[in-house]
């Protein structure tokens, strides 16, 4: 099965010896200490006999800390010394082999700790009962005379003890309990707590191995282009061309719009297809450009039909019998992700197996999609999880795994590493969603606000990735933060008339769910323009907001106010607010600026007040809030795809800026953790990111900014 | 053959000298805490020193890097004890995803290198990498820290 190759063999065994035991090669490879002689004590918990404690994280971690955090709540209940605490990935095919004994694999919607915690802890709680009741068996002692603490165990009438590692393996033959009452979270020791994450050593020394850095022997790396124009084809590709170029194996067509050049090394791979002369057929919408696509959702403001998502009271009325009625339009561009590590997947297939290697937010989806394009049975399929470089949404997607698993069927028995390039990545993926948004508000002659319609008109994701959960034609997505109520994302203001509804217009271009996802659109146009509204009726746009807020929005809002002193700015400087409810918590931000005669930004400082419920580390909920800042304030300033000839026209980080370490305002995290709720937090902060420094621009310079990213647009003070 | 110092070994590589170090690190020496991220010399995930100084090696061709000493991210603590600047940013939890952070943790050690005790102004100038996970505040924060420790 290995093709020769003129690596040194060396450079081989310290790129393998690098990827440690994790990625044991050949089939069925599954989690270390599970492979071994040590039993798990259930699928959670493995206790070795040496007390080290490996958990079991059935979730992605892409950066976000929740491995860190899910390990954290089981070792709470499992009363283990968190020194010896380390974690591993099971594989989605051990999971569909063992009935989804580790349940949803997938980590977006900044669900990973808030979906899951009650199920984690119960794991760890029973393990913690196994280990108790096996040292009461080999002492004869009832259990009940046991209690555990740090991994030891101790028989209170009797002082005696013993370790978790001692008696691991007769825990694991006992009955599993039934639901144990779980620790308050008053009682927490270790979920709760500051603590640093549990990934950080291999990230210092180069060490970690990313999917991009998976090797094996016999491996060729593939490079790949797919059609430009989403929908297109692949026309002709002349082959013999670039076969005879350096370490060029194979030339590949793939799933009818790809080619992919498969080569001893990337560069090999990248030189020949950058060479190769490949004919598209572009399909239908080679024309489509942002001048048109801008056209279509401008109907879309206008337009008689539309879904209704969140109606109160009579609106229409309302605004017309205002005294005054306010009106503006925002717009909201296409984004990429662009995670630092280019999508990428190493396959192997056999014609009777095939296993992946790779980082996605998704195990369970990459495993279908594996089985899918092999051709074969799930039961004869696995995906190992790799740690990803980054993922915002965009490795919940399974693209770049079917293409990986179709260019590594046409040669079986090799394993092959597709990379994408940044151009390719940039260019072939499914980007924020393109919006736009006409607001109309209704001012009584007390500058009260009596009515508000807000009409979206643009690109829904569910249509363009999961076509099959629309409900009736309306995407729920799209409601973001708007909704009546519930627990994930209402809209935060009683407004007597109110009405948000949405004309679905969908271009082409694949919309998808990027960090964030709609909660960033409609926070920026209810922030904004109730910020447009507090000026029309000459209030501080706080207490203009503050009358209208429902609790625990107000809380985070009047938090982030008061620690940034809010109203009393600094000579030059000047405060803007927004706040929103998503991914079930509760955000707020006060951001100080200063823009100079030349009309140059300066974003001094942002408070940030967050309300996720239960705190789990408050640690890395201050570095998520912080993160998210320079995520939502590089779309803010920079991030714009725009569309020619169909295509997307940014191909690098040149055309598609983000922000540098200059730019990074200081941030100061307020959190609040009211209790009783699990909200999430990898995402909610983004949404109010641009809306709290656009009204602070709007402060300093008079200047109304509706449409983004803001490098288009001229500062100086008006 | 093109015959290469890195991490203080000498190494002798059959590879077309125009092919970017960044590729022969990772492909051919076998080094892959060097990352490739945009391979225009934008991001500086594939930053090491060459005689001391910071270079993105994704646009430095392997034929010109002559005789000049390579160091990458694995030779940064080469006898598995961490430098201060890696302290730093294990004490102050820096990484995120930690893909950028090989590139973070070359620049900054040129820097201190060059400026034992930089500014803030200092680190905005030298510190031109990209994090997409944003994890700019504490890789400020263990730039100071690893100066003052």
């Amino acid at each position: 099965m290995i093709d020769t190759i003129k690596l040194d063999r060396r450079a081989f065994l310290v790129g393998t010896a690098a990827a440690g035991a994790g990625f044991s090669l050949g089939f069925g490879a599954s989690p270390a200490a599970a492979q071994g002689a040590v039993p798990e004590v259930n699928a959670w918990v493995v206790i070795r006999p040496d007390d080290g404690v490996v958990i079991r994280i059935a979730r992605s971690e892409m950066g976000q800390g929740t491995l860190t955090g899910l390990a954290q709540l089981v070792a709470e209940e499992l009363e283990c010394d968190w020194s010896k605490v380390s974690t591993e990935f099971p594989t989605p095919g051990q999971n569909v082999a063992r009935n989804r004994v580790w349940r949803n694999f997938s980590t977006g919607g900044s669900r990973g700790i808030r979906e899951s915690h009650d199920y984690v802890r119960q794991g760890g709680a029973a393990a913690r009962d196994m280990l108790i009741r096996a040292a009461a068996a080999e002492w004869n002692v009832p259990a009940g005379e046991c209690a555990a603490a740090n991994s030891t165990i101790t028989h209170r009438p009797s002082g005696r003890t013993t370790t978790y590692g001692k008696v691991a393996a007769a825990a694991s033959r006992l009955q599993p309990p039934g639901e144990i009452a779980l620790k308050p979270v008053a009682d927490w020791k270790i979920a709760g707590k500051p603590l640093n994450r549990l990934d950080t050593a291999d990230k210092l020394t180069g060490k970690l191995v990313y999917g991009a850095d998976i090797k094996m022997p016999g491996m060729l790396t593939a490079a790949i282009k797919a059609c430009p124009v989403v929908g297109g084809k692949l026309g002709s590709f002349d082959a013999a061309s670039v076969r005879s170029m350096p370490g060029v194996k194979h030339v590949l067509a793939v799933d009818g719009n790809a080619v992919a050049v498969v080569a001893d090394t990337y560069w090999q791979a990248h030189l020949a297809l950058e060479k190769l002369p490949i004919v598209w057929d572009k399909g239908p919408n080679a024309s489509v450009s942002s001048a048109s696509i801008d056209t279509m959702l401008d109907e879309g403001l206008g337009a008689a039909q539309a879904f209704v998502g969140n109606r109160q009271g009579d609106a229409t009325a309302a605004i017309a019998g205002a005294a005054r009625r306010i009106e503006a339009t925002y717009s909201f561009p296409y984004q990429n992700h662009a995670p630092m590590e280019p999508m990428n997947a190493t396959a192997l297939y056999t014609g009777q197996r095939c296993e992946v290697w790779c980082p996605t937010q998704n195990g369970e989806a990459a495993l279908a999609a594996t089985a899918e394009a092999a051709g074969l049975p799930v039961q004869s399929c696995d995906v190992h999880k790799t740690m990803l470089g980054g993922g915002f949404g965009r490795r919940g997607r399974s693209d770049y795994v079917r293409q990986a698993v179709l260019v590594a069927k046409q040669i079986p028995g090799v394993p092959v590493k597709l990379l994408w390039s940044r151009e390719e990545d940039m260019t072939q993926c499914a980007f924020h969603p393109i919006t736009k948004c006409k607001l109309t508000g209704a001012l009584d002659a007390a500058g009260n606000l009596t009515g508000l319609h807000m009409r979206i008109s643009g690109q829904s994701i569910l249509a363009s990735l999961l076509p099959q959960n629309l409900q009736n034609g309306m995407d729920p997505v799209v409601f973001q933060g708007l909704n009546p109520g519930g627990a994930e994302g209402q809209f935060g203001y009683d407004i007597p008339n109110l009405l948000i509804d949405h004309a679905m217009r969908n271009p082409h271009i694949l919309a998808g769910f990027w960090r964030g996802v709609n909660a960033n659109q409609n926070a920026l146009y209810v922030e904004c323009f109730m910020d447009e509204l507090a000026r029309a009726a000459n209030q501080d746009p706080l207490e203009f907001r503050r009358k209208m807020l429902r609790p625990k929005h107000r809380v985070v809002l009047e938090a982030a106010a008061e620690k940034a002193n809010y109203g009393r700015a600094p000579a030059g400087r000047h405060h803007g607010l927004a706040q929103v409810m998503a991914f079930g918590s509760y955000v707020a931000a006060c951001a100080e600026v200063s823009v100079d005669a030349r009309g140059a930004l300066k974003v001094h400082k942002i408070v940030a007040a967050t309300d996720c419920g239960v705190a789990v580390n408050p640690a890395q909920i201050h570095r998520q809030v912080a993160g998210s800042f320079v995520y939502g304030l590089s779309a803010m300033l920079y991030g714009e795809c725009t569309v020619k000839d169909g295509a997307i026209e940014q191909t690098n980080f040149d055309a598609y800026n983000v922000m540098r370490i200059d730019e990074m305002p200081e941030v100061e995290t307020v959190l609040v953790a009211s209790g009783g709720f699990w909200g999430g937090v990898g995402e909610p902060t983004i949404a109010v990111a641009a809306p709290a420094v656009l009204n602070a621009i709007f402060a300093a310079t008079g200047k109304r900014v509706r449409d983004l990213p803001l490098v288009k647009h001229d500062l100086r003070r008006v | 053959m093109i015959a290469l110092n890195v991490n203080g070994r000498e190494t002798r590589i059959d590879v077309d000298p125009q092919t970017p170090l960044l590729w022969v690190l990772r492909d051919h020496v076998g080094l892959t805490g060097t990352k490739y991220g945009c391979g225009i010399a934008q991001c500086g995930a594939c930053t090491v020193h060459i005689d001391g100084q910071p270079v993105r090696s994704c646009g430095l061709p392997v034929g010109d890097v002559g005789s000049a000493k390579i160091v990458t991210i694995e030779g940064l603590a080469p006898a598995g004890i961490l430098t201060k600047v890696q302290k730093a940013w294990l004490d102050l939890d820096v990484p995120q995803c930690g893909y950028c952070q090989s590139g973070m943790l070359m620049a900054a050690s040129a820097l201190l290198a060059a400026t034992p005790n930089p500014t803030d102004a200092d680190i905005d100038a030298a510190m031109t990498n990209i994090c997409r996970c944003g994890t700019y505040q504490q890789v400020r924060a263990a730039i100071h820290a690893a100066a003052k420790a």
